[in-house]
């Protein structure tokens, strides 16, 4: 019998707050280490922490998109442990009432049909500082810049069957948040990160004794790491072993998870309610309120973008991966009346030059009003599809407008019929032999003879207008 | 004005004094630090002393006086603080090793709200490490003693203040209130002091020992002292979650207020066995006085008073336990020397920071909150405390205040109960109920044992009752003056 893989993962999401979750302290990223930890974040003696009502509601618009219940009374609880990022000696989080309580996420799976994959809890909690073990010879250096950054854990129920449905309850989740605005799903700087907890049984069998595999970053590694872990806890048990419940962290250099520390040595966190918060009271109108400001989310975009503009399911999907890329897609649809070839446009070489660049659409220098024109100079016929490709390329250098760029490179395609015309009969004139052979029965020469007007018209005449006068003289 | 005379005036009479140009702020300074100079070395009651820093305060504020720019009822009046009030650039130890070199970055609350009123600082009371204590034998600093018996201690964990204004050292200090912190001193010293509801004064800035129970509050020679103080450090603080949002009233307003018909309910728990006889001697006289005021006595029952002390044991160390974990030798405070590896540093520094007490506490929280204990202690001792709270809402449908002692007895020997955890424990009997319930308590001197030591009287008020509270200590005080007595010694 087939061994079955069971996941569940434990999303941490960095809310995008300006400032901390029980501090006034800036949130952004990259500065001078502690420049951006205030008596608060350092837990000196005497501080008190004072929650952030902007955490709360972007994690409350997070509950409502998963359908999830808001807990009208929410506690926020210590975790205690001791380590050196960590200044208090413990971490407020919330334990035994997190603010989002059971929601769920349908994801799609590779044949087209969904699955909803169940959301236990979603609680708020800070972030530690980091450790840098780097130039201190022989000691460790703390930054507390990231100490008290407010972050949404998300923690799914273990009903993910394989990597690959891993990844796209990850990838869901990616872009829910961004929708909401609740997280910039920056994965490189770790606003957007996860622990999976992964397990193998025997179909029907209860489930096997998990591993937590912590900190993955990126799409490539979750998926990469699950496999491992998925392969190494199968050979274990084969070969008569068990697997031991434990925390291990994957290299991405090996492509290998590692043990980190076994469950003997796990903390005991002591949780206990943090007296020096009050309880998080949270009203039907409160709720309501935020509800109110909720976003089109995406499997809503998606079904509209399959309805509204005839996309399949697959590209529909792509334009829906985040909230600025549908505007910008709906944006040129509109402006060519020609979804189809946005679509395409958008998917191919737009995305293309995105990827070349490692750019977000929002961050794209051809506007979609731009682009609209573009499409629009193809469907009148002004620009061929390889020359459009060119001018592309040259907005995106910022040379210049659409036609100005179509005027200095010279690309205006050629449909004059009088002037295709007398090129073709030129054409013809200089061929006898091989008009001769198509006319005898020789299709594939056709060809040929684009491929002639083509060349002599350095590639502006419009093919399909040579397509319809050469047919015309050859078959004449 | 001598200075002797200048330390035996109330806080109206000194602000009078310095406002019509009777004595500058310099002179009442310099009376107080004289005072604390010539008679502290015997007493220990304080643990830093600004000297320097008070005299030049005390130049600003005589000049902003003059200037007219400050002339609020505390501008000019020296204070003392007990040493778990951050004060900016001020060593700040919390009677602790661990805090010997802990010069604070910023102000309490509390210190910036005395600061802007124009209070000059005298320096930073001695107190149990960490608030830790019932007799300030627990200092890093050495034991205090006590101004009416130098073999006493002044009792804990405020101890220094009580002590302080005893003594006449300060005209008044704050202190703090965890499970008696307060009015358990005050009553050793026979002092009067208050520990105002919890959440009526921010916390920020004041070192945490057990954070659903901490509260400040003023000790001074009289309710009316402690009235004026409490109108300038009361009220919310968008720091403080915890602070109350509450309107403060003006405290003095109603000082003079009528306290004919008064109810007042006696617990009978509060006068069983556990009770030294001679504390009660005079705690039913000072009741039968308050009957001759107008005052109705009527007895009333906190049927679970008896688990408060358990109860206190349980979360207060549990909420200690976590709350002292940042003191782990890696940003401030004592760090062991040459430590091996990461938990070496931490066991060491902590183990030569901390005193037997923290210990013990952190010890004993620790396993209340541990997987598999948690139920048992934590969540049983929260449960219970809300049945302890609940006694008192009863009591009050029936009652107006209550009354009763503020120990059990008076002041004992320094060393007497030291090795005996449980029996320091119990010095806190009366006073822990009402931290549990989170009311305000306070204490005041209401006559002698016959072993000579002053006697307290607990005054217990429903929630946000300060003022009602103050009153009547105060119209008991206008009708007595065991408040105004002075050690012989400390003369």
């Amino acid at each position: 019998m087939e061994w079955e893989t069971v996941i569940g993962l434990e999303i941490h999401a960095q809310l995008a707050t300006n400032s901390k979750i029980f501090s006034g302290s800036s949130t952004a990223y990259g500065a001078e280490p502690n420049t951006q930890a205030s008596l608060v974040d350092l837990g000196m003696p005497g501080v008190l922490p004072v929650l952030n009502k902007k955490a709360v509601e972007m994690a409350i618009r997070f509950g409502l998109a998963i359908n999830a219940t808001i807990t009208p009374r929410s506690v926020f609880a210590r975790k205690n442990y001791f380590y050196p990022d960590l200044p208090k000696g413990y971490q407020i989080s919330q334990f035994e009432l997190p603010v989002v309580a059971q929601g769920y996420l349908d994801i799609e799976l590779d044949d087209g049909s969904s699955k909803r994959i169940g959301v236990t809890r979603a609680h708020l909690e800070e972030d530690a500082g980091k450790s840098l073990h780097e130039d201190f010879h022989g000691k460790t250096g703390i930054d507390l810049n990231r100490a008290g950054t407010p972050l949404l854990e998300i923690v799914s129920e273990p009903d993910l069957r394989s990597a690959k449905e891993a990844v796209a309850y990850m990838k869901k989740m990616h872009a829910l948040v961004r929708y909401l605005g609740v997280c910039d799903g920056n994965m490189q700087e770790g606003s957007f990160r996860c622990d999976a907890n992964v397990s193998v049984r025997k179909p029907g069998q209860p489930f096997g004794t998990r591993a937590e595999i912590k900190n993955l970053n990126s799409f490539r590694f979750i998926e990469r790491a699950i496999h491992y872990e998925v392969e190494r806890q199968i050979e274990l048990l084969e070969s008569g072993g068990k697997v031991i419940q434990e925390t291990r962290l994957y290299d991405p250099d090996q492509g290998e998870t590692r043990s980190m520390r076994s469950k003997e040595d796990a903390n005991d966190y002591r949780y206990f309610p943090d007296p020096d918060l009050l309880p998080v009271e949270i009203t039907a109108t409160e709720i309501e309120a935020i509800r109110a400001t909720l976003p089109e989310l995406p499997t809503a975009k998606k079904q509209r973008f399959m309805q509204t503009y005839h996309l399949g399911s697959y590209e529909a999907d792509a334009l829906t991966s985040s909230s600025e890329l549908g505007d910008y897609f709906e944006r040129v649809a509109q402006g060519t009346q020609d979804a189809k070839l946005a679509a395409n446009w958008l998917m191919g070489g737009l995305a293309a030059l995105l990827n070349k660049h490692e750019l977000e659409i929002s961050a794209a220098p051809v506007a979609a009003e731009t682009l609209t024109q573009l499409l629009n100079r193809i469907k009148d016929q002004t620009l061929s599809s390889t020359a459009a490709k060119d001018v592309l390329e040259a907005l995106w250098q910022g040379e210049g407008s659409v036609d100005a760029i179509i005027e200095a490179k010279g690309l205006k395609q050629i449909s004059d019929t009088s002037a295709i015309e007398a090129m073709l009969d030129e054409i013809i004139a200089n061929n006898p032999s091989q008009v001769a052979e198509y006319r005898s029965g020789k299709d594939k020469l056709f060809a040929f003879f684009v491929g002639q007007a083509m060349r002599a018209s350095k590639g502006k005449a419009n093919p399909s207008t040579v397509n319809d006068i050469l047919k015309q003289k050859l078959e004449g | 004005m001598s200075q002797e005379s200048i330390s035996s005036l109330s806080l109206k009479e000194l602000h009078t004094g310095i406002h019509t140009g009777q004595f500058s702020v310099m002179e009442a300074t310099d009376a107080y630090l004289d005072r604390i100079e010539r008679l502290d070395g015997e007493l220990n009651s304080f643990i830093t002393v600004l000297r320097a820093q008070a005299q030049q305060q005390a130049q600003v504020i005589d000049q902003k006086i003059r200037q007219g720019e400050l002339q609020g009822p505390l501008a000019g009046i020296p204070y003392a603080l007990k040493d778990l009030f951050c004060t900016e650039g001020i060593l700040t130890t919390c009677g602790s090793k661990m805090l010997a070199n802990f010069v604070s970055p910023y102000d309490a609350h509390v210190t910036s709200q005395l600061k802007a009123a124009g209070g000059v600082l005298l320096g930073k009371n001695n107190m149990d490490e960490f608030a830790m204590g019932s007799s300030n034998e627990n200092s890093a600093y050495g034991v205090v003693r006590n101004p009416w018996n130098t073999d006493c201690v002044p009792g804990g964990s405020s101890g220094g203040g009580a002590a302080a204004i005893a003594a006449r050292l300060a005209p008044m200090v704050l202190g703090t209130d965890t499970g008696g912190s307060i009015r358990q001193p005050g009553s050793f010293c026979g002092v009067t002091g208050i520990k105002p509801t919890y959440g009526r004064i921010s916390r920020y800035g004041m070192i945490a020992f057990a954070s659903s129970l901490d509260q400040c509050g003023p000790m001074a020679v009289s309710a009316e002292d402690c009235a004026i103080t409490l109108n300038v450090i009361a009220g919310f603080d968008e720091r403080d979650s915890t602070s109350a949002q509450a309107t403060v009233p003006d405290y003095t307003t109603t000082l003079n207020d009528s306290i004919h018909g008064l109810r007042i309910g006696l617990p009978k728990e509060f006068f069983a066995a556990g009770l030294d006889s001679q504390v009660a001697t005079v705690i039913e006289r000072a009741v039968k006085e308050f009957e001759q005021l107008g005052a109705v006595v009527k007895e009333v029952s906190l049927p679970n008073a008896h688990l408060a002390v358990p109860v206190y044991y349980v979360v207060a160390p549990a909420e200690a336990s976590s709350n002292l974990s940042r003191f782990d030798g890696v940003r401030f405070g004592h760090r062991c020397e040459d430590p091996q590896d990461l938990t070496d540093l931490y066991k060491r520094s902590r183990w030569e920071g901390f005193g037997e007490e923290v210990k013990r506490r952190i010890m004993v929280g620790t396993y209340a909150l541990s997987a598999g204990y948690y139920d048992a202690y934590y969540l049983k001792a929260q449960q219970v405390r809300r049945l302890i709270k609940q006694d008192f809402v009863d009591a009050f449908k029936e009652v107006d205040v209550i009354m009763g002692p503020s120990a059990p007895t008076t002041a004992f020997k320094i060393g007497e109960k030291a090795d005996d955890p449980v029996a320091m424990y119990l010095a806190d009997i009366y006073t822990i109920p009402t931290s549990l319930a989170g009311l305000p308590g306070m204490t005041f001197p209401i006559g002698f044992a016959a072993d000579g030591l002053p006697v307290g009287m607990q005054l217990i008020g429903n929630y946000f009752q300060e003022a009602r509270m103050l009153n009547i200590a105060h119209q008991y005080q206008l009708n007595s003056d065991w408040h105004l007595k002075l050690p012989a010694r400390f003369a």
